[in-house]
């Protein structure tokens, strides 16, 4: 469904990303893993348009998208939930909602997204009016997923959802996302620095390192594999 | 008493006029965080289309009347808009990249530009134009009061313009967006918000109303030139950040405080050539206990 071919990426004159690829396969779910500054977050945004790719090539659904505008990748069902959730925090929840439904026009298929968001985050219906940035950052994260499958995604990157979230919160958005991926058939690109939790959930896993991969398996390989053990998993 | 409310409804007046350039200003600043200082001069524009407009009109709708007048507006709050649209796209869009402060001194060339250029013999020229007649006009007399039909105009344009902006900018698809991309662009990106069309809307907006308020402005004023902006345009800057930059109904009421300021101080005898003074120091004072202006949030920037 995604793939990436030796995906290269500067800021300035630091290379960030040093040809990357990887294959993202429909209805799977993938995990990137890696230390902070080993490119993770710089691959997602590079995919999603946020930034420019110098060299290389993002292919989604055999369609050439590489340095297309965020907004027209959005189109086309590939979407980004940044880190650090960006939720729209002088927007009201319901309003961040339909933000992520801004590309849409059929009212009744936006109102039925929005009771499924509130099913999976019952939390979200409780502050429907509330301002977003009075939120806890636990029920933002909640948000900013919800916001993103506002806008129809066939594949959805979210990248560290489990950053400064409470640890209980973090366990409910993770059966979420498993939820999301086998009710509705959802790909999903994960990037986490819990590489534990996530290699829990993923069916295969790449391993980030100064802008390279330098390991690749399935996630229940990648788990056992002593070289990860050590270096990520606090073996 | 009367005297009091007189300088009332002349305060209301002038501050309705900074209400709706200080809008402009206001909005520009929540998408792109700078100050547009072109508005001042788009609102000279809009006086001079309808300067230009009213001839052709009045010989299909005979002035003064309401239907011409609500023509030439019209009219030119879309040639303005167009104007605004097409100043964000040549000068300002090309340095979105850049430091804010570029993109402020390119405004500031912008300003200068448009004002030079217009004072040329070949384009309006520096001298002083009688503006036309657009409405038919009348004193109200109500006891000692005397209310001009053109400050009746102007206070009640500007709340419906008021009104009208805060239901696009609270209540539509297109305000919620302008929302969203004054608080995080990238963000908006994600959604599939279109950034350069929100900008442009923004811009068209803005400079829509800033046409009226030149109309309006120059309705009341003994003629038009082309720096007729200048002023007007400078106050409602500073009406914008008295309110709190970025905040639409701060805008509003930094204008018309503003107005009502600048009123009363000039209607006190002896104190009349002192009114600038007398107003911009109640304002420094304002923003000396609220620097964030009256209705701004303090942010804390991030480190």
């Amino acid at each position: 469904m995604l793939e990436i071919k030796d995906l290269e990426v500067s800021y300035g004159s630091i290379k960030a990303l040093h040809g990357i690829s990887l294959k993202v396969p429909d209805k799977s779910i993938v995990t990137l893993i890696g230390a902070n500054g080993a490119g993770k977050s710089t691959t997602l945004r590079a995919i999603s348009g946020l930034i420019k790719v110098r060299a290389g090539s993002v292919i989604y659904n055999g369609e050439d998208i590489t340095n297309q505008p965020a907004h027209k990748i959005v189109a086309k069902h590939l979407c980004h939930v940044p880190e650090g959730r960006m939720v729209f925090a002088n927007l009201t929840v319901a309003e961040n909602l339909r933000m992520g439904a801004y590309l849409r026009n059929d009212k009744a298929g936006i109102a039925a997204d929005m009771e499924y968001a509130f099913t999976i985050f019952p939390r979200l219906k409780e502050r429907i009016h509330q301002a977003a940035g009075t939120m806890s950052g636990g029920e933002q994260q909640m948000l900013a997923i919800a916001r993103a499958l506002m806008s129809q995604p066939k594949c959805l990157m979210l990248d560290e959802p489990s950053l400064g979230i409470a640890p209980i919160l973090v366990r409910s958005i993770f059966d979420q996302i498993v939820a999301i991926n086998k009710e509705r058939g959802l790909t999903i690109l994960l990037v986490e620095q819990n590489a534990n939790l996530a290699l829990g959930i993923s069916h295969h896993g790449y391993v980030l390192e100064s802008g390279q991969v330098i390991l690749e398996d399935s996630a229940a390989a990648l788990l056992k594999n002593p070289q990860v053990r050590a270096a990520y998993l606090g073996d | 008493m009367d005297w009091l409310l007189q300088q009332l409804i002349n305060g209301l007046a002038l501050g309705s006029i900074y209400a709706l350039i200080a809008l402009g200003y206001t909005m520009v600043y929540g998408v792109l965080r700078f100050i547009n200082f072109a508005h001042a001069d788009v609102l000279m524009l809009g006086a001079y289309a309808a300067y230009f407009l009213a001839p052709a009109v009045n010989s299909i709708f005979p002035l003064p009347s309401l239907t011409g007048t609500l023509i030439i507006v019209l009219l030119s709050a879309m040639i303005c808009a167009a104007i605004g649209i097409l100043i964000e796209i040549l000068a300002y869009r090309p340095l979105r990249q850049r430091p804010r402060l570029t993109v402020l001194i390119t405004a500031i060339g912008v300003s200068l530009f448009i004002e030079f250029t217009c004072q040329h013999k070949a384009v309006f020229g520096a001298d002083t134009k009688p503006f036309p007649q657009l409405l038919p006009e009348h004193d109200f007399h109500l006891g000692g009061l005397v209310i001009g039909s053109n400050d009746l105009v102007v206070v009640v344009t500007t709340l419906l313009l008021l009104g009208g902006m805060w239901f696009i900018v609270q209540r539509t698809k297109m305000g919620t967006a302008m929302r969203a991309v004054s608080f995080n662009q990238q963000a908006a990106a994600l959604m599939g918000i279109n950034i350069n069309r929100i900008i442009s809307f923004t811009f068209g907006l803005g400079s829509a109303l800033a046409a009226v308020a030149g109309i309006l402005y120059a309705l009341k004023a003994p003629g038009i030139d082309p720096l007729m902006g200048v002023q007007p345009g400078l106050r409602a800057f500073i009406a914008a950040v008295l309110g709190g930059i970025g905040n639409l109904p701060g805008a509003a009421l930094g204008g018309l405080l503003l107005g009502l300021l600048e009123t009363f101080a000039g209607g006190i005898s002896g104190l009349s050539n002192y009114r600038d003074g007398i107003a911009f120091a109640i304002l420094i004072l304002i923003l000396l206990f609220k620097p964030a202006g009256l209705l701004g949030k303090a942010t804390i920037e991030k480190v």
